[in-house]
């Protein structure tokens, strides 16, 4: 494993600009006062209820995702470039999704293996030919980025289907803003409070062509059982729009109503959080008692948009990742300016003696796996663990990708022992709507608190940090 | 707003009130149990509070006799009773989880902190000491409630839909406790007013807290008619039969108003009204005050019908 690079301590043990005042402010806070901000935050967190479900688990039905008081800073002009780099991916996905159910250029051309896409289970038919509004499949995106080192950045994943994790990014500033003002004011951070606002005004620009002057939004949620439920209702507090079930909206006349205490009232854009699976029982899961029925036919109709599309699976599927600077390329024409992770599919012969040779230093993932279930995290697993995996990867290879283990970046955490690095990842939002796209400066960062862990997901033991992006 | 969101607020005030007067109940039975035998007559008082939370078909299925620690157990915290005061909290906290875009940081704030301490009561409490601090708790819970929803709600639709909720379930709870003692109490025609029943009547009022106001209102010593009076017809007597429909047709206005559209709910609610506005307290007992109970409670039934077709579903 290549040298781990720490965000506030450079390589030559200097402290790096952004995190200067950090660091002062650091070495000038009693522990005991830092521990106790840290317990006063945990209260807050338990007492709004910003809570998360672990699937699987049955005695813990809600549980809060730790928070670590320290931020993770970046300087205006790393955010700068990973903005554009964001703007540049998300374009080219949306390219490439209209293509898929459109003219399938690029399947003609070769650059995407056609089985890829067809043989996908993600991968929509009823998508085929279907003009959405204003061509846009993806309004919301979660980019998932890893820092290497200090000019590389690394696309790790991307998300988009239904990303959450964006209340944690609001909750946390909050958080943040009333228990260490003082720690602001000693710095210029951009705030991202608007975020809100930004995907209201969003969603509200690609209503169909039907919709009355102020069209009407709502969020779809799975309902209060599901492990994002306390964002969605966050989210539609202040969006300002209804927070719907699938049995509060019924459609007629190829058109989505929702049913209100003065009866029912049209519907026209549905930012949803429901999987394809389980949003029209008539169209797709026959079982599902989570969407609404004949909502897919209002969709083809085009007098209800959805947000995301349908069928935007077929971009963020880890076998179609590997493809992602080819696509940006095709699309754009341009380099693309955040790198993939490089990525070996299995699924081609060669990767896959490469793979197997090297089991015990690579991380092999699943591909239709998230979560960070399902995946082999080489140098950390034992012998058994190894062949077992080895005999999955062999039997199925199309399923699995592989990739070096890499060293995330770290940045200061408030542990057992003080304050000490962990390794961190990032989920900046990007929103795409019809008339620009708009990106608030911060995201959701992640962190392992376990000691030398890689693994950030909230479902492993993760937490959360505040996520700053200087000003200046 | 959504119906669902209504239904969601009605219901999350309802459980909320009736964990309170599940409280007040066993409060009083507690203090009633405590009574020597010559004070108490003979009456078994936990199973008066079963029938007066109106669960005896479920209690007996579940339990052979009544006692102590078999009605604490049920009313309290068994999850196998849906209107046990755990349950009615949980209830609670899952519609407002439900609708939490609906209501005010604080009000969530409220349920969502009773939900989490009522863990710290474990499975029962471990002593009478405890039990009493329990139910006290419980009363402050739904208090710091109501509270919070009346001070820091918008008045628009989702407030009055709450309201709903509260002065249903407290119509329909004030009855109860009437029909219950005063079947119990009063089974014939004898002679009343004896010392010994004096405990038994001051208890009906402490449940709903009038002991108070009944001295205030009446100045005069504790007298079954009077207190059926205060329960049932007093606009002023805040868990009052009047008060509550009073409360519940003008929510029910106001929600019309904004609306601009009457229906069945707000017709009915006036005609109970204009019921109890007109009748005298002589009259009912002539005509016999089970009878008017029983009436009552199935017209509040109906109205409950009537506001969940109209606005709920």
């Amino acid at each position: 494993m290549a040298d781990v690079f720490d965000e506030m301590t450079g390589a030559d043990g200097s402290i790096r600009p952004p995190y200067g005042e950090l660091s002062r402010w650091l070495s000038e806070i009693p522990p005991e006062v830092l521990d106790h901000r840290r317990r006063e935050a945990e209260l807050i967190f338990q007492r709004i209820g910003i809570t998360f479900a672990v699937y699987g688990e049955t005695d813990s039905q809600e549980r809060l995702i730790p928070f670590d008081v320290v931020p993770r800073i970046l300087a205006a002009a790393e955010w700068g470039f990973v903005c554009r780099g964001l703007e540049q991916r998300v374009k080219a996905i949306n390219a490439y999704i209209g293509d898929v159910y459109g003219r399938r250029e690029i399947l003609k051309a070769g650059v995407i293996p056609e089985d890829l896409v067809f043989q996908n289970p993600v991968f929509r038919p009823e998508m085929n030919g279907q003009k959405v509004p204003h061509d846009i499949y993806v309004h919301i995106a979660g980019i998932d980025i890893i820092r290497v080192d200090a000019s590389t950045f690394y696309v790790l994943e991307d998300n988009a289907r239904t990303p959450s994790g964006v209340s944690y990014m609001l909750e946390n500033r909050e958080i943040m803003l009333r228990l260490f003002p003082e720690l602001f004011s000693r710095h210029r951070v951009a705030p991202v409070e608007n975020y809100p606002n930004e995907l209201l005004a969003t969603l509200k620009s690609v209503a169909p062509a039907t919709a009355s002057s102020d069209p009407t939004v709502v969020l779809l949620t799975p309902g209060i059982y599901n492990s994002a439920y306390y964002e969605h209702s966050f989210l539609a507090d202040k969006l300002g729009v209804e927070l719907v079930e699938g049995r509060d909206l019924f459609v007629k006349d190829e058109t989505v109503y929702m049913r209100t205490t003065q009866g029912p009232q049209r519907v026209d854009v549905i930012y949803r959080r429901v999987d394809d699976d389980f949003l029209d029982p008539l169209a797709f899961r026959p079982d599902s008692a989570l969407g609404a029925p004949g909502v897919m036919s209002a969709y083809q109709a085009g007098n209800v948009t959805l947000a995301n599309a349908v069928g935007t699976g077929i971009a963020d599927d880890k076998a179609v990742y590997s493809y992602m600077p080819a696509i940006v390329k095709f699309y754009l024409g341009e380099e693309p300016l955040l790198n993939n992770v490089p990525t070996w599919r299995c699924r081609e012969e060669d990767h896959l003696a490469y793979v197997l040779d090297r089991l015990e230093e690579l991380v092999v993932k699943e591909v239709h796996g998230s979560g960070g279930y399902g995946m082999l995290i080489g140098p950390r697993a034992d012998k058994a663990q190894i062949e077992a995996f080895r005999t999955k990867l062999k039997s199925s290879p199309k399923n699995f990708i592989a990739q070096p283990t890499l060293a995330l970046s770290t940045v200061p955490t408030c542990v057992e022992e003080g304050i000490a690095p962990r390794h961190v990842d990032l989920r900046p939002f990007v929103l795409v709507g019809r008339d620009c796209v708009r990106i608030v400066p911060g995201g959701l960062t992640r962190v392992a608190l376990k000691k030398g862990s890689l693994v950030v997901n909230s479902s492993q033991g993760g937490g959360t940090k505040d996520t700053w992006v200087l000003d200046t | 707003m959504l119906s669902r969101t209504a239904d969601n607020l009605y219901w999350l005030a309802r459980y909320v009130e009736r964990a309170e007067y599940l409280a007040r109940i066993l409060e009083v039975t507690q203090r009633l149990a405590t009574l020597p035998i010559a004070y108490g007559g003979e009456t078994n008082e936990w199973e008066s509070a079963v029938a007066t939370a109106g669960c005896t078909g479920a209690f007996s299925t579940q339990y052979s006799e009544a006692n102590e620690e078999t009605v604490t157990e049920f009313l309290c915290f068994s999850t196998a009773n849906p209107s046990s005061i755990r349950n009615c909290f949980e209830l609670a906290r899952t519609n407002a989880r439900a609708v939490r875009t609906a209501l005010t940081m604080e009000m969530w704030d409220a349920i969502n902190g009773t939900w989490l301490q009522l863990k710290r009561f474990g499975n029962g409490p471990t002593s009478r000491e405890e039990f009493m601090r329990f139910l006290r708790w419980v009363q402050e819970a739904s208090l710091r409630f109501d509270g919070r929803a009346y001070r820091t709600m918008l008045r628009n639709d989702a407030y009055w839909f709450s309201r709903l909720g509260l002065y249903q379930e407290r119509a329909d709870n004030t009855a109860r406790i009437l029909d219950v003692k005063f079947h119990l109490l009063l089974p014939t025609n004898e002679r009343i007013g004896g010392p010994l029943d004096y405990f038994q009547w001051a208890a009906i009022l402490r449940s709903v807290s009038a002991l108070t106001a009944y001295h205030w209102v009446y100045k005069e010593s504790v007298k079954p008619w009077l207190i059926a009076d205060l329960l049932i017809l007093k606009d002023e007597m805040p868990r009052s039969l009047a008060s509550c429909y009073g409360n519940l047709v003008q929510n029910l206005d106001y929600i019309a108003q904004a609306y601009g559209r009457q229906g069945p709910a707000q017709r009915q609610a006036r005609a109970i009204r204009t019921r109890l506005q007109n009748r005298r307290m002589e009259e009912i007992f002539q005509q016999g005050l089970h009878e008017f109970i029983g009436e009552f409670i199935s017209s509040n039934n109906r109205l409950d019908s009537a506001i969940t077709e109209q606005y709920l579903m």
